[in-house]
């Protein structure tokens, strides 16, 4: 069973529609002794990376996430907070992943935030990807992006440069795309990760 | 590459569609929430939904919608209609919205844009701007295009940009209901001009509109009613013909 980090970053109606709609359990960890009857995890969130990290930290969940040894899969912003910092709020983050947060540059005939259907290559065999094409499109909508590295990042998406659309280190896994909000790929998505 | 986007609108007023719809494998034509499934599964990209319910229950029956559509829906939404406060859009959001558009009320008080981008993230927040020309201007126009203002559309919609909008939904109120196609030039000349994504809307009547909209204009989604209500253009149909001119769908 699922076990959703709650810190008041965003509303995730949608998240728990779609894992209604797949059929997979979910519960609510609000608070650190909430975490052990979960066998997996993810951290949702919207908005504001700095202020996604300051509401994460008055939760007194921070020193447990950064310890979990299930998987855990960081959404959107959630899956920034995984990272180390984010110029978003020029903000110190969890450091679960030794890489950055950045700002999409201005440059002529690309809009931000990157808003739509992009398409995802995976870069490494993972079970997130499975029965997942290459060069699937995801719905993605962001300001921000985590840059890309070859440790790190499961998959790659191109926008104004070739970002992480998804990262995989050990136990943590973060998408920066909707995967509940992406058709029938999204929802393959969650599925594998309420395998893996 | 990020795919150009393709936006069936759905009128709903008192949680029922009301343009007519000709979709034969409909149980309930009148059901939004049947007929957003399946443009879903047809391929649409993102689904609008304009409330027009004019009555006091009007929040209630909204987010009743919302709810509705987020539990059944695997694609984006946005709602639009009669919202006018930051407790509408929260009351959205928290029911599952993706976006919310607003038109009159941002003409009429331009720092709700603001607030609305603060409160919840540009990427929440479309502007609706319908405009008419009058003599050799676009101008911005209420209530469904019947009711001028003194803004000038390019300019209203920069403004808008720089308070917070973070998608521009752009109808052109003399191309409306032709089925001429959509107005290439105006929607040409705001894409080059904001740094935001422009959905073009009013005049679909054809396919090669949907070609000529996205080459000449190069706007990033193109909304439509009647052609997809009445199943004049069948999404795959219209996809599959993008595709093969070179515009990038997810097919």
């Amino acid at each position: 069973m699922i076990g959703i980090i709650r810190y008041g970053a965003g509303n995730i109606f949608s998240l728990t529609a779609a894992l209604d709609r797949l059929g997979i359990d979910y519960g609510m960890v609000n608070t650190e002794a909430d975490l052990e009857q979960y066998d997996r995890y993810i951290i949702p969130g919207v908005g504001h990376a700095g202020a996604a990290m300051h509401k994460l930290e008055q939760t007194g969940l921070v020193p447990a996430i950064k310890a979990l040894k299930k998987p855990a899969l960081g959404i959107c912003v959630g899956m920034q907070l995984l990272t180390a910092y984010s110029e978003e709020g020029d903000a110190r983050l969890l450091n679960l992943f030794p890489i950055k947060t950045l700002k999409f540059p201005h440059e002529g005939g690309f809009k931000v935030p990157h808003t739509g259907w992009n398409q995802v290559y995976p870069e490494k065999e993972n079970p997130l990807f499975e029965n997942i094409p290459s060069g699937s499109h995801f719905y993605f909508v962001h300001s921000y992006f985590i840059e890309y590295d070859q440790s790190f990042t499961l998959s790659s998406t191109s926008y104004i440069n070739k970002f992480s659309a998804s990262i995989w280190h050990s136990n943590f896994y973060g998408v920066q795309f909707h995967p509940e909000k992406s058709g029938i790929y999204g929802e393959t998505l969650l599925k594998n990760f309420s395998k893996i | 590459m990020l795919a150009k986007r393709i936006i069936p609108c759905l009128d709903v007023k008192d949680g029922r569609t009301v343009k007519g719809v000709n979709f034969v494998d409909l149980r309930d034509a009148g059901d939004p929430v049947e007929l957003a499934w399946n443009y879903s599964q047809q391929g649409a990209d993102e689904l609008v939904f304009l409330d027009i319910t004019a009555t006091v229950e009007r929040r209630k029956t909204m987010v009743e919608l919302v709810k509705s559509v987020a539990r059944q829906i695997n694609i984006p939404f946005t709602i639009g209609g009669g919202i006018n406060e930051i407790a509408d859009a929260d009351a959205l959001l928290n029911a599952g919205a993706d976006k919310i558009s607003i038109n009159s009320a941002a003409v009429r008080n331009p720092a709700l844009i603001d607030e609305l981008a603060k409160a919840f993230g540009v990427q929440f927040v479309v502007i609706a701007v319908d405009t008419r020309v009058m003599g050799d201007k676009n101008i911005v126009h209420l209530n469904g295009g019947r009711l001028p203002t003194e803004k000038q559309t390019l300019d209203w919609i920069i403004e808008a940009e720089s308070r917070g909008a973070g998608e521009i939904l752009l109808t052109s109120m003399d191309h409306d209901g032709t089925k001429a196609g959509f107005d290439n030039g105006l929607l040409t000349l705001v894409n080059n001009t904001v740094n935001i994504p422009v959905i073009a809307s009013g005049g679909a009547g054809s396919v090669q509109h949907f070609v000529d909209v996205f080459q000449q204009s190069n706007v990033d989604a193109a909304l439509a009613a009647s052609v997809f209500h009445y199943g004049e253009i069948l999404i795959p149909d219209l996809k599959s013909v993008l595709k093969e001119n070179n515009i990038e769908v997810r097919v």
